[in-house]
């Protein structure tokens, strides 16, 4: 049974082929086989948050979706959002802010920000917290991580991210 | 010596840690590979009691890329179980084998039966669910009070499911509860929560030419290492266990777990290096959860008010096993079950039970969050019987700050506090007498609103080993902690520490503190961590004791360099050594500032050996340090909550928190721990609960019903301070990675209480679920 | 968690799926967006042997009005929903899990799945929608009423593709939807659907479905029944609110016994009728 399938990605920009098993997921694939490993897996049923990615500029959780499912697709991680000495503005707001602690949440919880930002430049508290609902955090309690999205917004983050 | 002009200690400094961790360049576990790596795949029980018939790994065996399947006789040479490191004088601690591999029987859901080594991360999967198990169900003993009862037993050759009994007595109990006008006795239950930090555990052992690497997602890997070397029969010098980038632990991460010792032995078996990545499944049934305690509490106070004496008998459901301090978690409660109140006479029982669930062991807290929801519990309970408002009998029994250091019923003596004024402070924030308007205003639109307090001090900075160690309190273990700092050839500054931060930000704290005794910038000072093969010994991060005991560790490590730096640039300024201070980023001598000599110049003659006759070359310091007492951190927390009375959930509407944890070396962290400490204690309250069913199986098995909070159920808190420095070390600092925690679940639950006071509920125990809440007022209704 | 191997087939038409599904047999399984096939998958809960992807097949995805209905592709994902002028199911699809879920869920996969907790099957109900399916033998429409059979099981023959949604457009009506979940992220414990018409101060059309209420999503028609012709006032509804639990059987779970969600039943039915009946 299976096989494998050839799927074509371009990731942070670079396109990709890859063979893969059909059962491969695309958190596998990004983390394994392109050595990404910003993006995290922190449980086993889409509640956490933590793989995060944009799929095609989408917020999705990148466990949850096959490798090949993404066939054709463009995928932006947390490494290619910004990086050292180009930091994007919810990067440097989740640091100026404190938003994070032991980071296994962060990537995930930056692309969801990101994400809404996209949509919703300047959210509300209320909306922020509620886009965020996808994604969890054990450190934080979440209040410095309003506070930094909400002030990347301030700061303009909200522009298109590149995908 | 004397501090630069503008101390960075004390500052708001962002994270050192932070821009490997936002820009996804950290390396946890899984994130660091290895040539050759073999990847493990557990087989575990589905049944909560069994004994293990037959194995039959050959289906397994037989599939593609599998290398071994070992089952716990393959293991068989083990020099003993997994760990338990509590031998308490004069008490007898029932503590049947544990093996990382289960040896003929197993004791709960998720017990390991088997490990299966492949090439491939997806593979072994498959194959795990080709290892065939033959199980005999046993009878199971779920219910802890059933089971202290009597059989069926979780460990039949025992007799008993007892696993010890310990009492902690001060004061002359008798006669408190005789001096009583009043007593009152509850039930409070402190039910089963997940540590569930967001990284599962993982493992990535490598043994090769008689020398053995861990890495591992822990917060003590030098206990780990000892373990590993002595269950391994290795010398301890080859092993070197590495704690990368750790995604938060929460005390489910002090553990030496089987998984560890299993890919350990299997790496050396195999000549490959073995990967174990934890799933959130694997998680939850056997990771070490916390809390789990019935307690019958009983109080007594004199009709004005003064509490006369307290009674607490624990029944500590402990899980299958005793793992690394399983039993003595509930005793670090009883050192401050008096919570911060002058009470003559206190008294804790605590036994512990067997039961066929997860082990329990410490959860953020330990032991310290159950002792303080049940007297802040108790306090509302009590002011409500006497008619008193319940901040002034709080007030009338709070330990004056006269007192302190205060000696208390319990044996320990607080280090510093003042409760009356961080009660003052939280008031200054939340105007009672305006909530009350508002919430008689809100109760005629039928939005029922109440405020609960917590006035709550707690016993960290775990240490000091006179008292923690084998004669004081039974632990297997000094409990002090080192530093060593390293001077570089440039001036650069290199720390290593015996904690094992993993999201507290203490390369940052440590790095102030560095900077400010040395003259240096803080962004020169590196600070290694969580390597055994690196830096002095250490004993982990846990028990708010890292800034208390291995900041005050590099503190005076620090301070032996400046000591020697000192004696260098008095030599070349032909001054004193006394003369010497640190101002303005120079070494110089009091009073002429304008000649002086920059760290760098300072290391360029320790390093150059043209050191003054006598000295040695380098300038390099190693501290142990080891503290006369704990320190006490303290404060006042409120808490408003809205019942939706007709659905029964709760919703925080508002949180206000007055901490002390003595003087701050950086406000961000402090705030931070505050924030994550509160969302823990909301989340024990009102969503979190580990519920086993009659069988045994587990119901929360992944995060779908294991509920953490999200940002959507939160509020934002209001934080604010109190500074009053501890005695107990050379800066004045307290823990503060537990206070949230610790006070939060009785404020959120007297706050539900008060909510519903008008519908004639008086009394509910957590988890305040909707259904339970719901429930209670319909049963209150119908009283 | 990982799935178990399965075969992988890409389809670019209905009827390439169609023919999949007949060639593949008994357990070949369509997927979509894949978020209610999928996770099942990696607790090893479901077990396919052949994924047909029907992702990539054009047309599928929109919404587009049609005289007096909505025609939903099923590939429309539950944010598309959720941002679109479709009574009731905008406000329903809005609830959904979060928002990478409503990314990439879709409303087809959703009905097919036929989980009487998710959210978008009694509201589907409600407004007497109807779905449309391909087959071997061509297309057939089944009304909502016919189409959930059971627990997580439907009118869909193995060898059928669900291929469009239709909702009436309930032009003058008002809507509520009342999940009562513990997070935000959750299922739902118990929701109610309501859509209402009113006419001069009078409820000339009711139509309330419940979620998680039994094995199937449910009207609640003693509810309907009890308001149709009574006056919009808040006495009409809290009296027809009382047998929202009327002809229910709903599942013990973790987070409510079979009383409390009759209880949890009538309170949102009332709240979501409310919802219904307040100015637009």
């Amino acid at each position: 049974m299976s096989g494998s399938v050839t799927v074509h990605l371009t990731v942070n920009g670079v396109e990709h082929e890859l063979e893969v098993e059909p059962r491969r997921l695309l958190v596998h694939a990004l983390r394994d086989d392109l050595g990404l490993t910003g993006t995290h897996v922190g449980c086993d049923t889409s509640n956490c948050g933590a793989c995060t990615v944009h799929l095609n500029g989408d917020a999705v959780k990148s466990c949850t979706i096959l490798a090949v499912q993404a066939e054709g697709s463009a995928v932006t991680t947390i490494e290619g959002l910004g990086g050292e000495g180009n930091l994007h503005p919810l990067q440097e707001a989740f640091w100026n802010d404190h938003g994070l602690q032991c980071g296994y949440c962060t990537p995930g919880m930056i692309m969801a920000s990101a994400a809404l930002l996209a949509e919703n430049a300047h959210p509300s508290e209320a909306e922020v917290r509620h886009a965020l609902d996808g994604n969890l955090c054990r450190c934080t309690g979440y209040h410095n991580i309003v506070k930094a999205v909400l002030s990347a917004a301030e700061a303009g983050a909200g522009a298109p991210v590149a995908s | 010596m004397s501090a630069t002009a503008e101390p960075h200690v004390g500052r708001p400094l962002r994270r050192k840690e932070d821009p490997r961790l936002i820009t996804g360049r950290a390396r946890y576990v899984d994130d660091i590979s290895l040539p050759g790596t073999l990847w493990a795949a557990f087989v575990r029980s589905p049944e909560a009691h069994a004994s293990i018939v037959s194995i039959d790994t050959s289906a397994a065996t037989a599939r593609p890329g599998i290398h071994a399947v070992l089952t716990g006789e393959d293991m068989a040479d083990l020099a003993g179980p997994l760990p338990m490191a509590w031998a308490p004088p004069g008490v007898e601690v029932n503590n049947p084998p544990h093996w990382p591999l289960a040896r003929g029987s197993v004791k709960h859901v998720g017990d390991p039966v088997a490990v299966v080594l492949g090439e491939d991360r997806y593979a072994v999967v498959d194959a795990a669910e080709d290892v065939i198990v033959a199980y005999e169900p046993l009878p199971v003993a779920i219910d802890p009070e059933q089971a202290i009862a009597g059989a069926p037993y979780v460990h039949p050759e025992l007799g008993t499911n007892q696993v010890h009994s310990w009492t902690l007595a001060g004061g002359d109990l008798e006669a408190g509860f005789a001096a009583a006008d009043v007593t009152i006795q509850r039930r409070v239950i402190n039910h089963r929560i997940a540590g569930a930090p967001i990284e599962p555990r993982g493992v990535l052992a490598d043994y090769r030419a008689g020398a053995l690497t861990l890495h591992t997602s822990t917060q003590v890997p030098h206990f780990v290492r000892l373990f590993v070397a002595l269950l391994l029969g290795l010398s301890e010098e080859k092993v070197r266990v590495i704690a990368p980038e750790v995604g938060g632990g929460f005390g489910a991460k002090l553990q030496v777990y089987g998984e560890e010792i299993v890919a350990c032995w299997a790496s050396r078996a195999l000549g490959r290096p073995v990967k174990w990545i934890e799933t959130r499944s694997e998680n939850m049934s056997v990771t070490h959860q916390g809390r789990d305690q019935i307690a019958t509490v009983r109080m007594g106070a004199t009709r004005d008010g003064q509490i006369t004496a307290y009674h607490v008998k624990i029944l500590a459901d402990l899980g299958a096993y005793n793992m690394l301090l399983t039993p003595l978690i509930p005793s670090l409660g009883a050192f401050v079950m008096g919570g911060c109140y002058k009470i003559g006479a206190v008294t804790t029982e605590i036994t512990g039970v067997f039961t066929n669930k997860c082990p329990t062991d410490a959860i953020r807290g330990a032991g310290r969050p159950e002792a303080t929801h049940m007297i802040e519990v108790m306090m509302d309970q009590m002011a409500r019987e006497l008619g008193i408002d319940r901040l002034d009998l709080r007030r009338r029994n709070f330990i004056p700050k006269e007192d302190f250091p205060a000696a208390v019923a319990t044996g320990v003596i607080y280090d510093s506090g003042d409760y009356v004024a961080s009660l003052d402070k939280l008031l200054e924030h939340v105007d009672v007498d305006a909530f009350r308007a508002e919430q008689a205003q809100l109760r005629e639109q039928g939005i029922y609103r109440g405020i609960g307090f917590s006035t709550y001090t707690e016993i960290c900075g775990l240490a000091p080993s006179r008292i923690t160690g084998p004669a004081g309190v039974g632990v297997g273990a000094g409990l002090w902690e080192s530093a060593m700092v390293r001077v570089h050839n440039t001036g650069a500054v290199t720390v290593y520490t015996g904690t094992s931060p993993h999201g507290q930000g203490l390369e940052t704290a440590f790095a102030q503190i560095v900077a400010d005794r040395l003259g240096v910038d803080p962004s020169v000072v590196e600070v290694i961590h969580g390597d055994t093969g690196t830096g002095p010994e250490g004993r982990g991060t846990y028990g708010s004791r890292s800034l208390a005991n291995g900041g005050e560790a590099v503190a005076k490590a620090t301070d032996k360099v400046v000591a020697k730096a000192a004696k260098i640039v008095a030599a070349e300024l032909e001054a004193a050594p006394e003369d010497i201070e640190v101002s303005g980023g120079k070494f110089s001598v009091k009073g002429s500032p304008e000649k002086g000599m920059t760290l760098a110049e300072v290391a360029g003659i320790a390093y150059i050996g043209a050191v003054p006759e006598g000295m040695e070359p380098g300038l390099e310091e190693t501290t142990f340090n080891d503290p006369e007492n704990f320190v006490f951190p303290f404060g006042a927390h409120a808490c408003i909550v809205d019942v939706d009375t007709a659905t029964g959930k709760v919703n925080v509407v508002r949180y206000v928190a007055v901490d002390d944890c003595g003087n701050p070396v950086n406000p961000l962290l402090i705030a931070g721990q505050v924030h994550g400490g509160i969302a823990y204690g909301i989340g024990q309250a009102l969503y979190e609960h580990v519920v086993y069913d009659d069988d045994g199986q587990l119901v929360t098995g992944s995060f779908v019903n294991y509920a953490l909070p999200t940002a959507a159920e939160l509020p934002n808190f209001e934080l604010d301070h109190t500074i009053t420095p501890s005695p107990s070390n050379s800066m004045g600092v307290k823990g503060v990675g537990e206070a949230g925690t610790i006070a939060a679940t009785p404020a959120v639950t007297n706050a539900v209480i008060d909510a519903l006071a008008p519908l004639g509920v008086d009394y509910i125990n957590m988890p305040l679920t909707p259904m339970r809440v719901w429930r209670t007022i319909q049963e209150a209704q119908a009283r | 968690m990982i799935t178990a191997e399965f075969d992988y087939q890409r389809v670019s038409s209905v009827a390439d799926a169609v023919a999949a599904l007949q060639a593949g047999g008994e357990d070949a399984k369509l997927l979509a967006g894949g978020h209610s096939l999928v996770p099942l998958m990696k607790l090893r809960l479901a077990a396919p042997s052949r994924l047909i992807d029907i992702s990539g097949v054009p047309g599928l995805a929109g919404i587009e009005r049609d005289g007096a209905q909505w025609r939903i592709g099923a590939l429309t994902p539950h944010a598309r929903l959720a941002a679109s002028d479709v009574g009731l199911l905008n406000r329903v699809a809005a609830t959904i899990a979060d928002p990478q879920v409503r990314n990439r869920g879709t409303i087809g996969g959703s009905l097919a799945h036929g989980d009487p907790a998710s959210d978008l099957p009694a509201a589907v109900l409600a407004l007497d929608g109807s779905v449309v399916a391909h087959g071997p033998d061509g297309e057939r429409t089944i009304a909502a009423s016919a189409f959930f059979s059971d627990y997580m099981e439907t009118a869909l023959a193995p060898d059928e593709m669900l291929c469009e949604v239709r909702v009436p457009a309930m032009d003058g009506y008002g809507f509520g939807y009342e999940k009562f979940h513990r997070r935000a992220e959750d299922w739902a414990v118990v929701a109610v659907a309501a859509a209402v018409k009113v006419l001069d101060g009078a409820c000339v059309d009711v139509r309330v479905a419940l979620t998680n209420m039994a094995s199937t999503p449910l009207r609640a028609g003693a509810v309907e029944a009890a308001l149709r012709g009574q006056p919009a006032t808040a006495e009409a509804v809290a009296a027809a609110a009382q047998r929202a639990a009327e002809g229910t059987d709903p599942p013990a779970d973790l987070d409510a016994d079979a009383d409390y969600k009759c209880h949890l039943a009538r309170v949102l039915c009332e709240r979501a009728l409310v919802a219904a009946l307040a100015p637009a």
